[in-house]
């Protein structure tokens, strides 16, 4: 089998990785750069709890090829807080109640902040459809909005 | 059975660094090489054990498959590995061709449609894809490349059963190109998914409709019904009554009925095919019914 030598930014820094072709960016991030907090639940992009931000943009990590990442600007979870203070919807997440069991909440944020930033001022229709892509087993999504709306009003 | 295995099967990564290069490959490993552009089809496929591939070659980025361009005399050439959000967000799209921005929009959830690309949606060549509908009705045209040259590839005949197109080893879908679209034209995509948004289409109708000067009703419809038939199927005859008849409500069920009538569908995890015959006449009376209350003088 060879490997790709692939050079990328994860939460700002600079990495350089020898990655298999199989390997998918999930995998890379857990098992390589040790960056456990983006779960794997599905394996199939259905359950978004492996999602990350790549150039900017979600997808389900799950479903790139490390290979592929060359160039790329990956944030995730742990990429969210900065300068040792949380991300505002971390903040609200955590004020409005909205973490259960807590293994969708990874990328559940990161298709939060990737809608605020696309579109600061969300209405409820538009969090619901833009966290479609990631499932909550426990249920407790209707904490989870109320956290994005109130990140929306808070940034 | 949902593999949850994070990893792939073993396989290698091909980046070839031309479509001749990348041809050439495909052809010297027919069997064990698949073109690759998004992926979000490919990998459950891959994790599942339903294929089994060597080789992913990456066609992503070579010659202008990651491009839109629209010309007000042409009309729009959309390149195969352009992710669903990207057509989702481009003004000339939203203007000139909205329905084809409604379909993608219906694909998945955000995250996969960050990756998913209408080339693979066309080429996956399921019966349920979402964009297919909306690329038939506004006459696409794939530009497919292999060894033997540059080909044009109409919509309407290159799907060939589930998963199945005309394309031989070697060929690539680079992009897809499509007229301009008919003046004063009204779109409309009808999805049924067991919840509102994300889900695959139990049933799909595309309706296009325009003034037509040239059709005995003056109204030309283009139809095209998903999730009822091995391939993405046209209802000829549903499309014939709207041309030929004076339209009011009686002739559009009766196009309805006729688009019923043409179904084929099988029941399966979805669906039953009888529900999915029957959602086919309400949906495509609701379909035409919208459009027409639009463009109607």
């Amino acid at each position: 089998m060879s490997f790709h030598r692939i050079i990328l930014t994860v939460n700002g820094s600079t990495e350089q990785v020898d990655v298999p072709g199989n390997m998918t960016l999930l995998q890379m991030l857990r098992e390589k750069l040790a960056l456990t907090g983006t779960k794997n639940g599905c394996a199939a992009g259905e359950c978004g709890a492996c999602t990350v931000l790549m150039n900017g943009e979600p997808v389900n990590s799950c479903m790139v090829l490390a290979a592929e990442c060359n160039g790329a600007d990956i944030i995730t979870i742990e990429g969210l807080a900065r300068d040792g203070q949380l991300d505002v919807i971390q903040k609200t997440i955590i004020e409005q109640g909205g973490v259960q069991c807590g293994f969708c909440t990874p990328g559940m944020l990161i298709s939060a902040r990737a809608l605020l930033n696309r579109n600061p001022h969300p209405k409820e229709e538009e969090i619901r459809e833009a966290l479609v892509g990631n499932l909550c087993r426990c249920t407790g999504y209707n904490r989870i909005v109320s956290a994005v709306k109130a990140a929306a009003e808070v940034q | 059975m949902i593999n949850p295995h994070p990893g792939l099967p073993e396989l290698e990564y091909v980046m070839p660094a031309s479509l001749d290069e990348a041809s050439k490959f495909l052809i010297e490993h027919t069997g064990e090489a698949k073109p690759f552009m998004g992926g979000t089809d490919c990998f459950v496929r891959l994790r599942d054990g339903a294929w089994n591939l060597k080789y992913l070659v990456n066609v992503k980025g070579l010659d202008g498959t990651n491009e839109i361009r629209f010309d007000p005399k042409n009309g729009l050439t959309i390149g195969a590995a352009v992710p669903m959000n990207k057509i989702v967000s481009h003004p000339d799209i939203n203007k000139h061709y909205p329905l084809l921005t409604e379909a993608a929009r219906t694909v998945a959830s955000y995250q996969l449609r960050s990756r998913a690309t209408i080339g693979g949606n066309i080429c996956n060549a399921s019966p349920a894809g979402d964009t297919i509908g909306a690329c038939i009705v506004y006459g696409g045209k794939l530009n497919v490349h292999s060894i033997k040259g540059k080909r044009l590839e109409p919509l309407a005949s290159f799907f060939k059963g589930p998963g199945k197109t005309v394309l031989e080893p070697g060929d690539i879908v680079t992009s897809i190109s499509f007229p301009l679209p008919p003046p004063n034209h009204v779109g409309r995509y009808i999805k049924l998914g067991r919840n509102k948004i994300s889900d695959l289409a139990i049933v799909g109708v595309t309706v296009l409709g325009y003034p037509d000067s040239n059709a005995k009703s003056g109204y030309t419809f283009k139809i095209a019904l998903a999730s009822v038939a091995p391939v993405p199927l046209v209802p000829l005859k549903a499309e014939q009554i709207l041309a030929d008849k004076p339209l009011n409500e009686n002739i559009i069920s009766e196009a309805a009925q006729a688009a019923m009538d043409s179904c084929t569908p099988i029941d399966d995890v979805r669906s039953s095919a009888r529900y999915r015959k029957y959602m086919i006449r309400n949906l495509t009376r609701q379909a035409l019914t919208d459009v027409w209350q639009k463009i109607k003088k």
